[in-house]
């Protein structure tokens, strides 16, 4: 395979990142999304949207959201000096709603009344939720029973916000099985309807929207690193991928910076070898789900296996298609992280630094804890700290064997 | 263009100036030999093709009646090899009635498209339906069923417009599949109206027979549609049936009232 002289200029014009992405989807839907990708490039072409889009994240999500220098975290791991991206101190908590707000600008555009949403963690949900609140839009969200269970305080917040949280039964009933709902709740309505995918994932123009609208994460740790060490990039960044979207966010305006190194942490739930994972590009293989062709974890039938992590926002059997496309060409090294380990992360930074990380976020911090102490001091990283994890409360009280 | 089972049968339906019944069970529901069983009866039920559902652990088209049909299949052990080894057993007896295998692409492409396109044709297939696979991506699987003279036969829905209709039948073979209702399988019924309108549209475009399907559940409404197109689609009706325990017995006396209705529609 030949190297690009750029890693930005993707997708194709009919959305391939290498041979994945692409558009997945019943004919019903080709028309929508097509529409969808009309309106996204007139958007993107009209400086009142930018301004508008500018506007709502500077006062109403917090945005810049700030780079810390994890001090005492550094002096611990005694390697790399570590900064944290606090996407977790933006408004609902996690860098979901960067995401949310533009595409709800979108659909208005769009004239669209009626949103769905499908969500794991329930983050996604909440911030949809939070924006239909704010513009008065309907909110339908689909959720998985399972995660509906282990993430109870998000879908209060969802209801108090007016949504419908639609429990879907199907499959283990995670974030795999939402997703399907959604797209056939999509099929049913297509002229009221805009479906806001939360991560970097379905058919083209989806990847590429949400990571155009999360990529002001990695815009602005350029300002910021430069203001507090001197230069733009650092020698690392380290993620966690669900989806891929806060990976995709800060990865992808250091794509081109060819002495930047670039880890996504995915989920290994029990251990890749148990095949009790999350870690599609690690344990799966390439193939075809939810409207995109990307790494996915199937058996040898073509059928889609269950994602196993502690994490509800990483249970998921694929990733975006613009990360299988950067794992294949290897810019970008991939590597996987156990429920355990998350777990030891989460009581560190809690710790060490009186930030709660959410539990996705941990996987990327535990993934740094091994690392930071291989490099040298002056070693600069940046971890995605892509969420809070008041929400993850009540999943590691269980795990630690204490009733609340 | 390929003359297989399928064209021939459309072109005797058409020579004796009436509509097709197409019927749709899932492969392997509720298990193998008892799919088998039902899917062995079909034809001499009154049903013109067969389609032959491949199952899927995601079934994103389809409503509640086909998820769980899937979910019975794989569970009874089913899989796109076994779909093609009741094809197979099937083929033993009937050598005439055309059969659609419909599923979702994943399963086919683990397998590789040639190598499936190569399978399907040995087991007997004339024609393949891939939900999820638009006219956009499906060059990578039409140049292997087109050297097995497999047809990839292809969805146009209410939602498909004029501007949108050529990119569709650019490459479709063996009929048009109109879908009757926007939504997924099973969960509305078809508007002999607008299906009627719908199918003028299309036959502007094309020569190819088209069917309507998605949302037909009863003789009478299979009798409305056999009306104004070339054959009607049932499938969540007779799965439907079977996922009530049913056999063959009262499968196929659902179904022999369909043909009824399809077939005495144009006297
Ligand atoms: C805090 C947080 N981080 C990460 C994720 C994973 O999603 P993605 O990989 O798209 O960033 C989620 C998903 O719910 C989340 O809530």
């Amino acid at each position: 395979m030949s190297t690009p002289n750029t890693f930005r200029s993707g997708p194709d014009d009919r959305g391939h990142y290498g041979i994945h992405g692409g558009r997945f989807v019943a004919e019903t839907l080709m028309p929508l999304i097509l529409d969808v990708e009309k309106a996204y490039a007139a958007a993107q072409a009209d400086p009142a949207f930018h301004a508008e889009l500018k506007h709502y994240l500077t006062h109403y999500v917090g945005r810049p959201s700030p780079l810390y220098l994890a001090q005492r975290l550094t002096d611990k791991l005694g390697g790399a000096k570590v900064y944290l991206k606090r996407e977790d101190l933006n408004h609902t908590g996690a860098h979901k709603i960067n995401n949310c707000m533009g595409q709800i600008l979108l659909a208005m555009r769009m004239g669209k009344k009626r949103i769905i949403a499908e969500t794991g963690a329930g983050q996604h949900g909440v911030a949809t939720a939070t924006v239909c609140a704010l513009f008065g839009l309907e909110c339908v969200i689909y959720m998985g029973a399972t995660d509906i269970e282990r993430q109870a305080p998000n879908v209060f917040r969802m209801k108090l916000l007016g949504a419908t949280v639609k429990p879907v039964t199907s499959g283990a009933g995670t974030l795999k099985d939402a997703m399907n709902d959604a797209l056939r709740d999509w099929v049913a309505n297509v002229d009221t309807t805009y479906y806001l995918i939360g991560t970097v994932a379905g058919p083209h123009p989806y990847p590429m929207i949400v990571r155009d609208f999360q990529c002001v994460i990695g815009e602005e740790v350029k300002v910021q690193l430069q203001d507090q060490e001197g230069r733009a990039n650092p020698d690392s960044l380290v993620a966690c991928i669900g989806g891929g979207s806060n990976a995709m966010g800060l990865f992808h305006p250091y794509l081109d910076a060819p002495d930047v190194r670039i880890i996504g942490v995915e989920a290994a739930g029990h251990g890749i070898k148990t095949g009790k994972h999350a870690a599609s590009l690690t344990g799966g293989k390439p193939g075809v789900l939810h409207g995109n062709r990307t790494y996915l974890l199937q058996d040898d039938n073509g059928q889609i296996a269950e994602a196993h992590s502690i994490s509800a926002g990483l249970d998921y059997p694929g990733i975006g298609p613009e990360h299988s496309w950067l794992h294949d060409i290897g810019r970008v090294e991939y590597v996987s992280v156990t429920d355990d380990e998350a777990m030891e992360a989460f009581q560190t930074l809690t710790r060490l630094e009186g930030i709660i990380p959410a539990l996705e976020s941990s996987h990327a911090i535990a993934h740094v804890m091994k690392l930071a102490p291989t490099l040298p001091k002056d070693h600069i990283m940046v971890i995605n700290l892509s969420g809070r994890g008041d929400k993850d409360v009540g999943t590691v009280a269980r795990s630690m064997g204490v009733e609340l | 263009m390929v003359l297989n089972r399928l064209s021939k049968r459309f072109a005797e339906l058409r020579a004796a100036d009436r509509a097709g019944l197409v019927v749709y069970t899932m492969a392997g529901d509720p298990d193998h030999d008892a799919a088998l069983a039902i899917m062995k009866g079909l034809p001499g039920a009154g049903v013109d093709i067969i389609e032959l559902g491949m199952p899927f652990s995601d079934p994103m088209a389809d409503g509640p009646a086909i998820q769980l049909a899937a979910q019975r299949s794989l569970a009874a052990g089913g899989s796109l090899a076994r779909t093609l080894d009741t094809l197979r057993a099937f083929r033993k007896d009937d050598r005439e009635t055309p059969v659609v295998l419909m599923g979702y692409y994943n399963p086919i492409h683990a397998q590789g498209p040639a190598v499936f396109a190569a399978q399907a044709s040995a087991a007997g297939a004339d024609g393949v339906i891939v939900v999820d696979l638009p006219p956009e991506e499906a060059p990578e699987l039409t140049v292997h069923l087109n050297e097995h003279g497999i047809h990839l036969i292809f969805l146009t829905a209410p939602t498909t417009d004029a501007a949108r209709l050529p990119t569709v039948l650019e490459q479709a073979g063996g009929f048009l599949y109109y879908v009757s209702i926007t939504g997924v399988t099973g969960t509305a019924s078809a508007d002999e109206k607008a299906v009627e309108a719908a199918v003028k549209r299309l036959r502007q475009h094309t020569d190819l027979p088209i069917a309507v399907g998605f949302g037909i559940n009863t003789p009478a409404q299979a009798a409305a549609i056999a009306r104004v197109s070339d054959a009607a689609v049932v499938g969540s009706a007779v799965v439907k049936l079977i996922a009530e325990g049913n056999g063959p017995g009262p499968v196929l006396d659902f179904v022999r009232a369909l043909a009824e209705g399809v077939h005495s529609a144009r006297k």
